[in-house]
């Protein structure tokens, strides 16, 4: 079992992202806690992928102040990103994750061995020596989550993780998901698919025009919705 | 119109005169694009990826240097490696490494103008990966510098290009003495002067040939690395 982590909790406070006049982020308040799974879902711009990146360090608020363990600044360290069109570096599958590994500052004696297990890990062990670039979409995305583990992150973010996969190659990733949840790593994920938040989300923030409209468990979210937003996302009417 | 046959005879028969010639040529320019790669490569890269005022500028400044006029490149070292000049203590004017020196100058614009542009083109696709795996400066540019490889080749093959079609600078720094400073593009030069069109062929022949083969020896490379790294 892991230790818990100085990451958590993830605590945003008053956070707004502006770009120019353009308000990204609406004085967002909340709380990433250690458990299951927390899925953000809303419609496309509604400032997922935002919040994401603000909460792993990468972009700073505009106004607010966010907190890893209740200290501000902290350096990502321990905590992990996968995009949704991970960037795949010229290099064979295991070179990448090798990579990951070295900037994690892992010694290299032991880079071998972790490759190796994390490359088997996604499924990805028969295709070490394959040009990362050539692997399907599916087959870069996991590569792109063992890159993200090589970090061994306490708290591993994921944006729209499954977008333009097909079902099975969808699976194979919400497969690694789950197990990465049951490690204790805390897993925080933007979807707009509805049938996969249901599938993995423990709790879910429903975010609309950059501001938070509905925060619950996932399945009170999902049986019982508060919010006239939420009932018609849910109800798969268009939300705009 | 010179007679084909001869000068294809100089090239097929190995005439000594002619193969120094080549060889020097060669040294002369490969040193020079392996000092301007050392140089322009870690330039080109820290100017793509670090923000600074009168950046643009650098840029613009930069990209105009690729249009350097070799004589002028050519007065200037002159002038640097005179007996009076900064460094004429060094001796070297008139010599194979005065003729490195002025095309290194020709050709580390070129390598880090082009470099510049690769690693920025890069450095947006790789930008919110390495900023995630939290890497320093220099693990960001030899990442990039190592990923960007195959693009580099093609910025090392228009530095040779420059190198070895050069003629204007190294004539004033070399002085094309025979069997010391001589290289293709000077012997062409003189020998065109002089009337004996046969050798100028016969080493224009070569030089084409070497370009053409050095541009095929590293797209075969860059396919076959392309193919192993994707």
């Amino acid at each position: 079992m892991r230790a818990p982590s100085s990451e958590l909790p993830i605590v945003f406070d008053g956070v707004t992202v502006t770009a120019g006049p353009v308000t990204i982020l609406d004085r967002i308040a909340l709380t990433l806690a250690p458990g299951a799974p927390t899925v953000l879902i809303g419609p496309n711009g509604s400032g997922k992928s935002t919040l994401l990146r603000v909460a792993m360090g990468l972009l700073a608020p505009s106004r607010g102040r966010i907190t890893w363990g209740g200290l501000e600044n902290v350096p990502p360290l321990k905590r992990a990103i996968v995009f949704q069109r991970p960037a795949m570096l010229r290099r064979s599958a295991a070179a990448n994750i090798r990579f990951a590994l070295r900037a994690a500052g892992m010694p290299r004696a032991e880079h071998a061995r972790r490759t190796g297990e994390l490359l088997e890990h996604v499924g990805l062990g028969h295709l070490a020596d394959r040009a990362a670039r050539k692997l399907s979409g599916g087959e870069q995305q996991r590569l792109a989550l063992a890159r993200a583990l090589a970090r061994d992150p306490a708290v591993l973010f994921l944006d729209e993780p499954t977008a333009s996969l097909d079902p099975t190659a969808t699976k194979a990733v919400e497969d690694i998901i789950r197990t990465v949840s049951e490690r204790n790593i805390k897993v925080v994920m933007a979807t707009h698919d509805l049938g996969e938040a249901r599938r993995l989300a423990g709790d879910v923030v429903m975010l609309h025009r950059g501001r938070i409209v509905e925060t619950a468990a996932a399945a009170s979210f999902f049986d019982r919705p508060q919010t006239a937003e939420a009932k018609t996302f849910l109800a798969g009417e268009l939300l705009v | 119109m010179p007679n084909d046959v001869t000068a294809l005879q100089l090239v097929l028969g190995g005439d000594p005169a002619l193969f120094a010639i080549v060889w020097l040529s060669l040294y002369v320019s490969l040193s020079a694009v392996a000092l301007a790669a050392l140089i322009g490569i870690p330039l080109g890269a820290w100017i793509a990826l670090t923000k600074f005022p009168g950046r643009q500028g650098v840029i613009v400044l930069l990209n105009a240097l690729m249009g350097l006029p070799p004589v002028v490149v050519g007065l200037a070292v002159y002038l640097a490696l005179s007996r009076s000049g900064p460094l004429g203590a060094f001796g070297l004017l008139f010599t194979a490494p005065a003729m490195i020196i002025a095309q290194t100058v020709l050709v580390t614009p070129i390598i880090a103008a082009l470099t510049r542009q690769t690693i920025e083109d890069l450095w947006i696709e790789y930008r919110d990966e390495l900023t995630a795996m939290n890497l320093g400066p220099l693990g960001r540019v030899t990442a990039l510098i190592w990923d960007a490889r195959f693009s580099l080749v093609t910025a090392l093959l228009a530095g040779f290009g420059r190198a070895a079609a050069e003629v204007g600078a190294i004539i004033i720094v070399g002085g094309n003495i025979e069997g010391f400073t001589r290289t293709m593009t000077t012997a062409i030069a003189l020998e065109t002067s002089k009337g004996d069109l046969p050798l100028a062929v016969g080493l224009g022949l070569v030089l084409i040939a070497i370009v053409i083969a050095v541009n095929a020896l590293a797209w075969t490379a860059r396919r076959a690395g392309e193919r192993l790294a994707g």
